[in-house]
């Protein structure tokens, strides 16, 4: 495992040659590992009730904004709207509210997303393992919880309340959903929270002890920037493009087999450029408020502001152009055979 | 190859046993410590197997033969 | 990880080069080999005795405070690997086991399965065992399960010396089992201990290379150091060996608008 001082010293070094070597190396591997497949997935924002203020987002408790969840009726228009693009992946999303949200209401939506989608991911509140089980057994195949920071002392000042204020809780969640079956989890830390070289080790060993103790599991990471919201800034430092291509870089490196996703935070060029450097899965014609895609005429409140907002067809054009082969879906559903 | 026993050879007394998968014919009298001293002088270092049984080297003396018994007496060599 | 340590089932121990006993010319060189080599581990086998000539006692020519790790060759199952076990263990010179279950005469390559099996009966009774196998990472994983005190991958066939032909799997078994990993068969010359030893195995065990060499005692000191030396170039954190350079477009040019 790479020690806190090497990552430190690859941070810091300013050599343009530094960051070419690294993005060569991790061109090679994915090329290797993953050959040119770079699979999309459409996010469908459920709901944006939330019981957990923290102060990164653009959904916390605190914040004064309308609050709305999809009813069956409502996210099934949204989820055929998202198949009609040509996706085949969903991650459905929703605040941390297991009063609004419950299993059974994700249960339900799961039921109605696996008649439009073959992969179906789940970035909602953290679950116990008997309701992940549930979730598996419904179709759900993965989950995304990122532990945005592994620095607890940072990690209390940004998370003020709700459950998401236990930082235990939240580590054991990829434990407890591999236990329950699922095939795929997600990692990820909020870059521009805290040291980025304190969070890429506490992320890098917790991946580690992940794939020791459950090796069959389909593993990913993410690394959201935290940018603006509504434009306001909220990043306590500032991890730049060339810091970026270094940890996605760095990643590929430390971990070959691992999926690298990136969001649409990110600008079309940027996206386009890190295509070649180790990123497997893109999200594309994304809209991140409730609701977005055909509900509502006037665009509600997104969690994050969205820089790139080609369509798929776009994305799927661009991917090509570079010799790249988008990937709608990588396995088909029999069903969810019980753990 | 030494006498069995090496005492009371009369035919009544002897019987016949398998040692490490070879007929022996050895007195009916011989307790197994006394046998194995027979065929390995140092017998300190044998280790020995009665019928599938391991007999300990304390209780070999109180260990005796029967007709037909399957002995096996092994000892340390080089191995890798 | 302990630095200078191999540790074992609890028990901590200096050397890392282990020694097999069989195939020396004489008894003198054994003993002398185990002295030049600083053994603190050798394996022994068990043997039906010559009923008919009288056969030195291995033991004498093993220092006493030498740790016995009697090797279950001749078993071709599980069942019979558990017997020579439990008859080695009635000797009272200890209950280190190291499982060999070859049911193969051509390429003398273990039964992994059998092995786990073996591994599992003994570990319930009370013994440590130390499982020679084909390198393989479920096995591996079996085997911990089981209560193995450490796992002993084969670099390449027994005598063949042909050194770590399953090196890359070997390096899997170090990076994905908490357990010693004991490089086992194949090392053919010190450089392939120093090889072994560099890449994290926890330690190595030599017999043929040693045995059949024209100056046993010496070959046993060359592995020694090599395995002293392999052991601290892990520790000192060889530098990662980048794959060589190759003409390609530039990827990051981007970043540096001019």
């Amino acid at each position: 495992m790479i020690t806190l001082n090497e990552i430190k010293g690859i941070l810091s070094d300013t050599r343009p040659e530094c960051v070419e070597d690294l993005a060569q190396q991790a061109a090679r591997l994915t090329r290797q590992y993953f050959g040119g497949a770079i699979g999309l997935y459409g996010p469908l924002y459920l709901s944006n009730f939330c019981s957990s203020h923290c102060t990164y987002c653009g959904f916390h408790s605190q914040q004064k904004m309308p609050r709305l969840k999809l009813e069956p009726a409502e996210y099934i228009k949204e989820m055929q709207f998202i198949h009609a693009q040509g996706l085949r992946n969903i991650l459905m999303l929703t605040g941390e509210s297991y009063k609004h949200t419950p299993v059974d209401y994700l249960k339900e939506a799961a039921q109605q997303a696996s008649k439009y989608f073959q992969g179906i991911c789940l970035e909602v509140h953290p679950m116990e393992t008997a309701e992940y089980k549930e979730l598996f057994l419904a179709g759900v195949d993965g989950i995304t919880v990122f532990q945005e920071t592994y620095d607890r002392t940072r990690y209390a000042q940004v998370h003020l309340s709700g459950f998401k204020k236990d930082f235990d809780f939240r580590y054991h969640t990829p434990r407890r959903a591999a236990e329950a079956g699922m095939r795929q989890i997600s990692f990820g830390i909020l870059l521009g929270l805290s040291d980025v070289a304190e969070d890429l080790l506490g992320l890098y060993r917790h991946l580690r002890e992940m794939e020791k103790a459950f090796p069959g599991v389909e593993y990913s990471i993410s690394f959201p920037r935290l940018r603006t919201v509504r434009s306001e800034t909220l990043a306590a430092c500032n991890v730049d493009d060339i810091q970026f291509v270094k940890i996605i870089a760095l990643t590929r490196l430390l971990f070959p087999r691992v999926g690298i996703s990136l969001s649409t935070r990110e600008t079309p060029q940027l996206r386009d450029h890190l295509m070649s450097i180790g990123i497997t899965r893109m999200s594309a014609g994304s809209n991140v408020s409730v609701g977005g895609y055909t509900l509502f005429k006037e665009q509600q409140d997104p969690q994050f502001d969205i820089k790139d907002d080609r369509s798929v067809d776009e994305i799927v054009k661009a991917l090509k152009a570079k010799n790249f082969d988008p990937v709608f879906t990588d396995w088909r559903h029999i069903e969810n055979v019980s753990v | 190859m030494p006498k069995a026993g090496g005492l009371g050879s009369s035919y009544k007394d002897i019987m016949n046993i398998t040692i490490n998968g070879t007929s022996q014919q050895i007195a009916s009298t011989i307790d197994l410590s006394v046998l194995v001293q027979t065929f390995c002088p140092q017998s300190r270092h044998v280790l020995t197997e009665l019928n599938g049984v391991i007999i300990p080297h304390d209780q070999r003396s109180d260990t005796f033969i029967k007709e037909g018994d399957v002995l096996e007496l092994v000892a340390f060599v080089g191995g890798g | 990880m302990s630095a200078s340590f191999l540790t074992i089932a609890g028990r901590s121990f200096k050397s890392r080069f282990l020694l097999g006993t069989g195939k020396f010319k004489n008894k003198t060189d054994l003993s002398q080999s185990i002295v030049a080599g600083d053994c603190e581990i050798v394996t022994v086998a068990l043997r039906r005795i010559d009923l008919e000539r009288h056969e030195e006692n291995i033991l004498e020519y093993i220092p006493p405070e030498v740790t016995l790790l009697t090797n279950t060759s001749g078993a071709r199952n599980a069942q019979e690997a558990v017997r020579i076990a439990r008859l080695a263990r009635s000797s009272g010179c200890g209950d280190w086991v190291k499982i060999e279950v070859i049911n193969d005469s051509k390429y003398l390559l273990p039964d992994n399965n059998e092995t786990v099996m073996a591994t599992e009966i003994l570990s319930a009774e009370g013994f440590v065992v130390l499982p020679y196998v084909t390198p393989d990472l479920y096995i591996a994983r079996a085997l911990v399960k089981a209560g193995a005190a450490a796992v002993m991958p084969l670099g390449s066939l027994i005598g063949s010396n042909q050194g770590l032909r399953t090196k890359e799997l070997i390096r899997i078994l170090i990076n994905e089992i908490e357990l010693p990993v004991i490089v086992d068969a194949g090392i053919g010359a010190p450089s392939q201990a120093a090889e072994a030893m560099e890449m994290g195995a926890s330690a190595v065990l030599v017999n043929t290379a040693v045995a059949s060499a024209q100056d046993p005692a010496g070959m046993a000191r060359a592995f020694a150091l090599a395995v002293d030396s392999g052991r601290l170039a892990f520790l000192s954190g060889l530098p990662l060996q980048r794959p060589t350079a190759n003409a390609s477009s530039p990827l990051t040019g981007f970043l540096y608008p001019s």
